[in-house]
């Protein structure tokens, strides 16, 4: 690891301020930037700790859920009003890591978590997203993790986050706060970046600027909703393809659904076109098949995670019947 | 220097660990050949800490990367924890924090400061084991003892958090602390043991 | 008294355990130690041209840059068999990714660190062959086969004619992948010069392998070097030989003139080391038609290295040449060199490997013939070594077979696959045979009777968390007559009387028999002593027993403090030594493997739900850390079977997934309720107490049975380690 400097700010603007000049760098959770660090993938020079900043709240009304980007994991999942109105995401915070990281990492840090693609974290290898230009071994490599959708010829790197891909399932949105005091508000759908040419800009983020809290508005769906994991291993472990799936039933009939997949996509990737198809119809094994179908569309395995596109749709259609069910 | 690791207080130890035939050598020669350990070239980022560890003020003068791990390891002699992969992915260094178990290889210690740091080698009172201590003893909940430090801070704070109702719970909110050696059976019969004991009681 | 060898005793070095008190290599405090960190080569094959140390050295604490430009130059490697001498930093080749290339020291753990990043290395690179299977073509005999102790080659009968004439046949290939042993414990090593003479604290297996290895490369004599190694945190094979690392840390702290600890990172463990290479078995089988084998070949193919860097050969044919009753058995063993480190010893070398090949094949041939799979292996019991034409010195695998079907309900299995689910999830039960080599090598012990009636004894073994300490600690109370707790055991330090290496499954059979014999020899010097005094006047040692201290004869007792103070002696010391395995038998261990596993039809998971294990391994010394050895090894089974595969870049030859994120091993949640059965017996041979280690045989026959219950669930025979979610996906 790389020598930096550390700086608590006790309010916001000092911090964003600190973190916005070259070399800055937040630090929550700090779960995945020490891993980073220590990897030398990262090596910010300067650290600006926001943990004394005052976005730990996880607030629930009527009006939805507003999760404090400073908020743990492991609080969240343990929120009564998240168990019972949004289990999807309490399900994929329980899915994530391992109960010491959900004790540490944030939810603004989760969604800033960077892909676990092997060539990425290890500087051993190029990397497009790590050294932009250097080159992507891992597309003609070992790619058995890696994404089918949403890649580009540069990059077709994993984004890890299970929270994330609950959330963007929800329609939330990211509050951020900028130098000077800017606030603006960016659905969590257009926060993630495709790689395209530029892999090594995964959000939407400025310099320096700081997410603040996660908003989830209220609906049927979300009371109805369930994230599945799909993994080698029985738990800690990334996913090899996961679904986040909430459903608004009027009798046997879906009347809204808000889907979201992992371990698939280059970014959490939210299926419209299954959602629109499955709107309004039945819920039955036949329509689930038929609507996953339109989830692959696009694909672009890459040898190594062919079996991604048939274990999505599977994923899918479990996840669907479970929910309906 | 900390206190009591003076030569002499090695050599002792060294007996005590590795020795004990008095005929047998058990003290390298020409100790007195040795350098004495000069500090660590200070440096402008460098600062001056205080750790709360165990119940007790530990100062360090540390670079802000270090973390908590091999500030314990590396500057206060508290070996207990361990590092294995040193990336969050073992558990072994796990640690609690303000009596949340948390992962000390990714912790800075520069931020725990003012924190409640409590390891392995705080949890026995006295002579008197904890008794998840006890009982991965008496269930011979490992083998090789490195993971073991880990597996106990992480059982301790599942059997606060409530995560003992089954041993399917058990096993997966002890899913962060890997053992090598195989001992996740005896783990959970140890566990198991000390969160039925604690209902009986209760 | 109740002996206490046998009992479930606690472990006895548990306390230090439990409260972070049990020192692993890394934890001696020896004052004025400063840290090394290895930096190693992003490149398979070529040459070293450049090395900037300039920014590294500048920077604050570093102490030494040492790269093959400036290293001591080593003695030459006068050789033997568990030594591996390079690379040391001795030339500028580079044959494999992740090679040592330097190493970084400085006062801080984060300097080095951050210094080792700092170097800047330009390679000429050479054409690399970075994976064994686009080298198939160019496989070799090795050259020296088990030390040179026997032909990589073996025939009994004619194997061809007898498969080509058969009704029944299984012809197939099996692989098994690039393993790691991951011991929970990064090798670690801190080494101090007092002079010429040297003293090391590491991670090993093997204290007098490495006092030698030491001694030679440095060119001192083996006293020069002392070893300490109280605690390993799990070894597994990689900590068996004194590998590269350990060297450097000495080598670095010489030229700093302070005492140098290096730990390896998580990474560095992957190519540092050794690991279980891939295999690529042609198995074939053939019977008649009541199941009754008249044909085995197999024919193992292991990766290894540049052969410069030394040879290891994975002996995946052994188990085949003994396990069944076969007129016709023909093996063979060959290599297949590529730009990767060089592999070793892992857990159950050999067996763990090659009995996959052999149980899943089979498992086929039981299918093809349909006849049940435990039923298959009774037709074809061995009842003697038919390989060595040796009896058995002990073997109740029948016993195994019975006892273990028997526990896990064999009975009710359906035979057709996919016939049994729960729900949608599809069950399946598989079985498999275990066996493993026994052994015993030299070894010394020391004991001493203390006038308080304690023992303190020693010898210059490991404990690797097999037990040794406590083992040894109830042999020396019942031979003794004196509380465990009284007892003292130390090992771990190259002073103590020698032993063999931890490795094979050894340690009990060999210093177990050498701790017996020191105390009978203090105990006869006590006997002596008391006989000589003329109140024992008319006894002779047949009247004498020691007991807590005392020794008792009819009508009088001696105590022990007593006897000292009159002969003007602080204690009683007795020295024993183990001999080399005895001859006449074949020494082997046993078990039957029963396994259910649960396969999600629709989304490929994988879980092993049930297990039982039931074991033929002699008389076993402590029930509790005897337990503890067989679901440890199962449980490395499990990963092997479904988790574990080390994936190389086939463009780099370099290694992707070197950490535990994404190096898969089985975590709490895919560990079922394990049932061990020890099936009584002891070894009448092996050693006086009938013992055998236990270190590997648990793990042998693992894999196979989960591939066979996997091939029961879903009918996809998977041939391919680990089984994974594509390979049941449909």
């Amino acid at each position: 690891m790389q020598s930096f400097g550390y700086l608590d700010p006790a309010d916001a603007d000092a911090a964003i301020a600190a973190a916005a000049a070259p070399g800055g760098k937040f630090i929550a959770g700090g779960t995945d930037l020490m891993q980073l660090m220590k990897d030398d993938v990262e090596a910010p020079t300067r650290i600006v700790d926001v943990e004394k900043l005052p976005y730990g709240a996880i607030e629930a009304n009527g009006s939805g859920l507003r999760l404090g980007a400073l908020a743990r994991m492991s609080d969240v999942a343990a929120h009564p009003a998240v168990q019972r109105d949004y289990p999807v995401i309490a399900q994929a915070l329980l899915a994530s890591a391992s109960p010491q990281l959900r004790n540490m990492a944030t939810m603004g840090g989760n969604m800033l978590q960077r892909t676990r693609c092997h060539y990425f974290r290890d500087t051993g290898f190029p990397c497009n997203k790590r050294n932009p230009g250097s080159g992507c071994p891992a597309i003609h490599g070992e790619n058995r993790l890696l994404a089918i959708l949403g890649g580009s010829e540069h990059c077709i790197a994993t984004h890890p986050s299970d929270l994330a891909v609950a959330l963007v399932a929800l329609d939330t949105s990211v509050e951020l706060q900028g130098v000077g005091g800017a606030r603006r508000t960016v659905a969590l759908g257009d926060f993630h970046r495709l790689p395209g040419d530029t892999p090594q800009i995964e959000t939407v983020l400025q310099p320096g600027e700081l997410i603040t809290a996660l908003v989830v508005p209220p609906s049927a769906a979300a009371r109805r909703s369930a994230y599945l994991k799909v993994r080698d291993r029985a738990s800690f472990e990334f996913a090899l393809v996961s679904a986040a799936v909430a459903l608004e039933m009027q009798g046997n009939t879906i009347a809204d659904a808000r889907i979201a997949m992992g371990g698939v996509g280059t970014k959490p990737w939210r299926l419209p076109a299954v959602e629109a198809a499955l709107r309004g119809q039945a819920a039955t094994p036949e329509n689930f098949t038929a609507a996953a179908g339109l989830a692959v569309e696009g694909a672009m395995p890459a040898g190594k995670n062919d079996f991604k596109v048939k274990l999505m749709q599977r994923t899918l259609v479990r996840a669907l019947s479970t929910v309906a069910a | 220097m900390k206190p009591g690791l003076t030569r002499r207080g090695l050599i002792g130890r060294s007996v005590a660990t590795a020795g004990g035939l008095a005929a047998v050598p058990l003290v390298t020669p020409a100790e007195a050949a040795i350098p004495a350990a000069p500090a660590p070239v200070r440096t402008p980022e460098m600062v001056d800490i205080v750790l709360q560890v165990n119940g007790r003020r530990l100062p360090l003068t540390i670079e802000p990367r270090v973390s908590l791990l091999d500030a314990l390891r590396e500057q206060a002699g508290l070996t207990g924890t361990k590092k294995g992969c040193d990336r969050g992915s073992c558990g072994a260094c796990t640690v609690h924090v303000d009596g949340r178990r948390v992962n000390s290889c990714l912790t800075l210690a520069i931020r725990c400061q003012g924190r409640a740091v409590t390891t392995i080698e705080g949890l026995a009172e006295g002579d008197e084991l904890h008794p998840v201590q006890a009982a991965f003893i008496r269930h011979d909940a490992f083998q090789c003892g490195y993971c073991t430090p880990g597996q106990i801070m992480a059982a301790t704070a599942l059997l606060d958090e409530g995560h003992a109702g089954s041993d399917a719970e058990i096993r997966e909110y002890m899913a962060g602390n890997i053992c090598r050696c195989g001992a996740y059976n005896h783990i959970v019969d140890a566990i198991r043991d000390v969160a039925s004991q604690a209902a009986g009681k209760g | 008294m109740d002996a206490i060898v046998g009992q479930p005793l606690d472990r006895v070095d548990g306390r230090l355990k439990v409260t972070g008190g049990a020192r692993y290599a890394a934890e001696f405090p020896v004052p004025g130690v400063v840290h090394a960190v290895l930096v190693q080569s992003s490149v398979a094959a070529g040459e070293i041209v450049a090395i900037d140390t300039s920014a590294a050295e500048g920077m604050p604490g570093v102490l030494a840059v040492i790269t093959p430009e400036n290293a001591e130059k080593l003695q030459a490697d006068k050789g033997g068999e568990q030594v591996v001498s390079r690379p040391t930093l001795q030339d500028m080749q580079v044959l494999y990714n992740g090679q040592h290339v330097a190493i970084v020291v400085a006062d801080t753990l984060d300097r080095a660190q951050a210094a080792a990043s700092a170097l800047k290395l330009t390679y000429k690179q050479d054409e690399a062959v970075t994976t064994m299977d686009s080298a198939l073509n160019t496989a070799y005999r090795p050259k020296h086969f088990r030390g040179g102790a026997r032909s990589p080659d073996s025939n009994r009968g004619d194997a061809d004619a007898a498969f080509d004439a058969a009704a029944v046949k299984v012809d197939a290939t099996y692989r098994t992948p690039i393993e790691h042993h991951n011991p929970m414990e990064p090798h670690a090593t801190i080494a101090r010069w007092d002079g010429d003479r040297v003293t090391v604290w590491t991670a090993t297996q093997g204290i007098s392998g490495a006092q030698h290895t030491l001694a030679t490369l440095f060119g001192i004599p083996p006293a020069n070097v002392r070893v300490i190694c109280p605690y390993v945190g799990g070894g597994f094979g990689c900590k068996g030989s004194t590998w590269p690392p350990a060297t450097l840390t000495a080598m670095a702290a010489r030229k700093v003139g302070r005492p140098v600890k290096l730990s390896l990172t998580r990474r560095q463990m992957f190519t540092s080391n050794g690991y279980r290479p891939r295999t690529v078995q042609k198995v074939k089988l053939a019977a008649d038609a009541g199941g009754k084998l008249v044909a085995i070949r197999h024919d193992g193919m292991s990766q290894m290295s540049m052969p410069s860097l030394g040879e290891f050969a994975e002996p995946v044919g052994l188990a085949t040449e003994m396990l069944y009753s076969c007129p016709n058995v023909a093996v063979t063993h060959r290599l297949v060199g590529v730009n990767a480190p060089l592999p070793t010893y892992m857990r159950a070398p050999g067996e763990a490997s090659g009995v996959f090949a052999l149980e899943s094949a089979m498992d086929e041939l039981a299918v093809a013939l349909r006849i049940d799979p435990v039923e298959l292996r009774l037709r074809n019991y061995a009842d003697g070594d038919e390989h060595e034409d040796k009896p058995f010195s002990l073997k109740n695998l029948r016993e195994c077979y019975r006892q273990g079907a028997e526990a896990f309900g064999w009975s009710q299995r359906n035979p057709a696959p996919r016939s049994m689910r729960d729900g949608r999830v599809l069950i399946g039960w598989g079985m498999a045979t275990s066996t493993y080599p026994a052994n015993r090598r030299p070894a010394e012990a020391l004991v001493r009777l203390q006038a308080d009636g304690s023992v303190v004894a020693g010898s210059g073994t490991q404990d690797l968390g097999t037990g040794t300490y406590t083992v040894m600690t109830q042999v020396i109370a019942d031979e003794l007559g004196v509380s465990p707790r009284r007892v003292r055991f130390v090992l771990g330090d190259s002073t103590l009387p020698p032993a063999p290496g931890s490795g094979g499954s050894t340690t009990v059979a060999s210093v177990s028999p050498a701790v017996q014999a020191a105390c009978a020899a203090a105990r006869q010097k006590l006997f002596s002593l008391i006989l000589a005094d003329p109140q024992a006047a008319g006894l002779t040692s047949a009247d004498l027993r020691l007991a807590n201290g005392v020794v008792l004869a009819p009508a009088r007792r001696f105590p022990l403090s007593q006897v000292l103070a009159r002969a003007g002696l602080e204690y009683i010391e007795g020295r024993g030594k183990t001999e080399g395995p005895p001859g006449g038998h074949s020494l082997h261990s046993f078990g039957a493997q029963f396994a259910e596993v649960r396969v999600d039809p629709d989304l490929g998971e994988i879980r092993v739900s049930r297990y039982v294990g039931a074991f033929d391994a002699g008389r076993i010394l402590n029930a509790k850390t005897g337990r503890s050895q067989l679901i440890g090894g199962i449980t490395y089974g499990i990963g092997m079977a479904l988790l574990e595969e080390t994936a190389t870049d086939a463009e780099t030859g370099r290694y992707v997934n070197a950490d535990l994120a994404e190096y898969l091993v089985p975590v709490h949640p895919d560990v079922p309720l394990i049932r061990t059965i020890f099936v009584a017996g002891e070894d009448p041979v092996l050693d006086p107490l009938g013992a055998r280690g236990i270190g590997e045989l648990p793990m042998v026959g693992v894999a196979p049975a989960i591939a066979n219950a996997v091939y029961h669930a879903t009918g996809v025979r998977v041939r391919d380690l680990p089984i994974r979610i594509e390979d049941v996906l449909g």
